[in-house]
């Protein structure tokens, strides 16, 4: 039931008042959080660091404007409703298909232009932001997220977390909505993680409710065979969040689109820490690491650093490298 | 970066608060538990004396702050006469005066003394040496006894112990009787030591016995060894040192009592000891207006019970830093439960938490409803702030009705924040069910449980109410804790399957 704190710290988990202190505190400024807590801000920033992200197809930022989302959505299949500076997944609407006068929810829920005006108008007026402020709703393109991976999730998107700390991708996992946490990537609310080995991207483990967990529980696919496609590219451009933004320690959420590969989804620069159960791994030692590394590396040695260093064993008997410090990194 | 600055300014915040704790509890002798029973002495003076008709004037010494005992209040009873405190470096004295007065008059002053641990001595300003001339025969008697006691002395203290011995019952020689048909004994004895170039003046002293009636002050004699230091004697025994029992009543060298425009006058004293709780001790205590014995007690009782409130809730923000930080429990509403706990103070745990279950249960049904109305946020808690302020005037109203007072005490509850938790609670409700309602809802009301047994207990509202300087070590625990990394209590299970594998 119970751990000693020894045991933890033997395997390296930070809890929260050590990532509180030691890591945001110390290498998020809070000035800069502004560009990750509205995802508008940080859609334009991305445009202009080269960084692909979902086509935004329009905002809506006045309560008048509401009545005419139909003109803006007109022509498109599917859409996506967000909050600028939403959190947690909150107020997000996804639009699978239109059909005539009805919107189609990936549940097959069916809504009128009346529900949508609302949910927007919800939006503008603070619902799902933080603290309640005035909000701006974004509608963005559906993501045509690859069909290999489909089959290991249930509704919602699979998304990927990356922890870029010092612009060094240290730790991922694949987070896929359930049954059970009604089609959102919410570890909490019952999402699978799966957690990724840096090296390859391949799966390592999965955990569900913070107990492991073999298969998904709604598809019942294994979720062994997971591998995501443009791993390195994927990496590359999580780690590439670091010179946008500025922010030390960061979560980045990714997506992988059918035709377009990996998309930055959103940033959040106070990351949870379930990331280390999906990988039963502590981030410790690899934070440690990191911080003894020097500036000014550019976004593909840093990966290629970290998929060296932080490459699981199990892969890592395959691959020779000569230049290869032994290191007490791998579990 | 270093640390160094950050504990040293926590180092200096518990030094400094431990620091005026421990001077308030020697100094001020409040005592560190609320139950600490303290000896207080009740005495009464009265001055009798008889009026001529003329304008009065009555002059009487009052003891001060000395060792072993501490004034808390005074009172005087006087119909008619007006009244004034004097103090100079002799001591206090209090003035009665009238135009006119005849007969027989009375005049009260009565002192509550605590008993204390203070056994330091007082200083007192040493007396200049008086010029003595003695008349014939005396002056060679008095030579002869100063010259017996000089040879038998080295110091001022046994000087005064010698020359004290010659004149007591058994050794009193030739000389010594000769002076005493002259001259009263203790001003005698004054004299005859600062003939011997000591410092030395006449005190008068009240030895308290329990339930004594009509008491008389004994003289003393005070020997100054130097500039400081000074000693008692006792002029009919020789004995050294001031008894336990001996309260100095007049210590400066003036007379006890004086009239003018009456005869006969005397002061006679009662005295009565009791026993009572150390802090109404301490809450009689007259406030001295220095900055370290800076007290909330001298301000008005109204402002002090709500001192007595404030004072608290750094206790409540330490429960709730200590139960988020150490324990990781979730609460909705950082400090909400400091509040909630703060109702608790007035209402009781029962009838609080029965109050908060209710309020918030009908608070969260009416929420569910105007959800369907679809307002805007603002609009929408200020809708629910007016349903929270119905729902507690109906549960007054019904258990007044029924009978029950207790219900009445609900409206202590912080009706704003109430609107807030359900709102919150209501958004927690839609988007993550009702498990994390029953999570963060139960960890609120358990803060809010155990910040109320914290803010409660007698112990801790007796401390922080009287040691002002616990604040600054609160501030530093809390900093403290602000800086701890380590894992949260909680946390040790949730990271528990890490370790399985």
């Amino acid at each position: 039931m119970w751990a000693w704190p020894s045991q933890l710290s033997s395997r390296g988990i930070i809890g929260m008042n050590r990532r509180n202190i030691r890591y945001i505190g110390r290498y998020n400024n809070r000035r800069l959080y502004p560009l990750v807590d509205d995802k508008l801000k940080t859609k334009l920033l991305a445009e202009k660091y080269g960084i692909t992200t979902p086509a935004l197809i329009g905002t809506v930022t006045t309560q008048f404007e509401v009545k005419h989302v139909d003109e803006m959505i007109a022509g498109h299949d599917g859409f996506v409703i967000k909050p600028a500076k939403g959190s947690g997944g909150k107020g997000i609407l996804v639009i699978e298909r239109v059909d005539g006068d009805a919107f189609i929810k990936p549940s097959g829920a069916r809504l009128s232009l009346t529900d949508l005006h609302r949910h927007i108008s919800n939006i503008l007026s603070g619902l799902y932001s933080l603290g309640g402020t005035p909000d701006v709703a974004m509608i963005e393109a559906l993501i045509n997220f690859d069909e290999k991976l489909s089959e290991y999730t249930y509704e919602g998107v699979p998304d990927i977390r990356v922890i870029i700390f010092r612009g060094y991708p240290v730790m991922a996992m694949m987070r896929l909505s359930t049954a059970a946490s009604d089609g959102k990537a919410n570890l909490h609310q019952g999402a699978v993680g799966v957690g990724l080995d840096i090296a390859t991207g391949t799966a390592v483990r999965g955990v569900q409710f913070d107990r492991s967990r073999l298969d998904h529980p709604d598809t019942g696919h294994e979720l062994s065979s997971l591998l995501i496609p443009d791993w390195s590219g994927l990496l590359e451009l999580a780690a590439g969040c670091y010179e946008m933004t500025g922010l030390g320690y960061l979560g980045t959420d990714m997506v992988i689109d059918r035709n377009l590969g990996p998309m930055l989804l959103e940033l959040n620069a106070r990351p949870g820490l379930a990331i280390q159960m999906a990988n039963g791994e502590g981030l410790r030692p690899r934070l440690d690491l990191v911080e003894k590394q020097p500036e000014g590396l550019d976004v593909k040695q840093r990966v290629a650093f970290a998929q060296r260093h932080f490459a699981r064993r199990g892969v890592l008997k395959n691959r020779s490298e000569p230049e290869l410090a032994p290191s007490s990194l791998s579990t | 970066m270093s640390r160094l600055p950050f504990y040293l300014l926590v180092g200096l915040l518990m030094a400094l608060g431990i620091g005026t704790s421990l001077h308030r509890h020697i100094q001020m002798e409040v005592p560190w538990t609320p139950g600490e029973q303290r000896q207080v002495w009740e005495v009464e003076a009265i001055v009798d004396f008889t009026a001529l008709g003329n304008p009065v004037r009555v002059d009487l010494a009052l003891p001060t702050h000395q060792r072993g005992y501490r004034i808390l209040t005074e009172n005087t009873a006087s119909p008619g006469y007006g009244l004034s405190f004097l103090q100079d470096e002799s001591g206090r004295r209090a003035q009665w005066s009238i135009r006119n007065a005849t007969g027989s008059q009375q005049l009260y002053y009565s002192v509550r003394l605590q008993v204390t641990e203070d056994r330091r001595q007082r200083q007192m300003v040493r007396p200049a040496l008086r010029e003595v001339s003695w008349d014939r025969p005396y002056d060679t008697a008095a030579a002869q006894v100063i010259e017996r006691a000089w040879m038998r002395s080295s110091d001022p203290y046994t000087f005064a112990r010698e020359l004290i011995h010659d004149f007591s019952e058994d050794r009193q020689g030739e000389n010594a009787r000769l002076l005493l048909t002259q001259f009263e004994r203790t001003p005698l004895l004054v004299r005859l030591l600062n003939q011997a170039g000591v410092h030395a003046r006449e005190v008068s002293g009240l030895v308290l016995e329990d339930g004594r009636r009509r008491q008389t002050l004994t003289s003393w004699i005070m020997v100054f060894h130097d500039e400081e230091n000074w000693a008692l004697f006792n002029p009919r025994t020789a004995d050294q040192g001031q008894p336990e029992n001996l309260l100095l009543w007049e210590a400066g060298g003036r007379a006890v009592l004086e009239v003018q425009g009456g005869t006969n006058s005397r002061v006679t004293f009662s005295m009565l000891s009791r026993s009572q709780p150390a802090a109404a001790a301490v809450r009689s205590q007259l406030a001295e207006d220095t900055l370290l014995n800076f007290s909330i007690h001298s301000l008005p009782l109204e402002e002090q019970a709500i001192f007595q409130t404030i004072l608290l809730i750094p206790i409540g923000a330490l429960v709730v830093v200590f139960l988020r930080i150490m324990v990781g429990i979730k609460t909705s509403g950082t400090f909400m439960p400091v509040l909630i706990a703060l109702a608790f103070i007035q209402t009781t745990l029962a009838t609080g938490l029965i109050g908060f279950l209710l309020i918030v249960a009908v608070g969260l049904v009416i929420r569910n409803y105007l959800s369907y109305l679809n307002l805007l946020l603002v609009a929408r808690v200020s809708a629910v702030i007016i349903t929270v302020i119905a729902i507690i005037s109906i549960f007054s109203v019904l258990s007044y009705r029924v009978g029950l007072n207790a219900g009445l005490t609900i409206t202590f509850f912080p009706m704003i924040i109430l609107a807030w938790t359900i709102e919150r609670m209501s958004i927690l409700w839609e988007e993550e069910g009702p498990k994390q309602v029953l999570i963060q809802g139960g960890g609120s009301l358990l803060t809010a449980v155990l910040a109320y047994l914290a803010m409660n207990n007698p112990w801790i509202r007796h401390i922080t109410f009287n040691f002002l300087g616990v604040q600054l070590i609160i501030m530093a625990l809390i900093m403290l804790l602000g800086n701890y990394t380590g894992y949260r209590l909680l946390e040790l299970r949730r990271f528990k399957p890490v370790t399985e594998d």
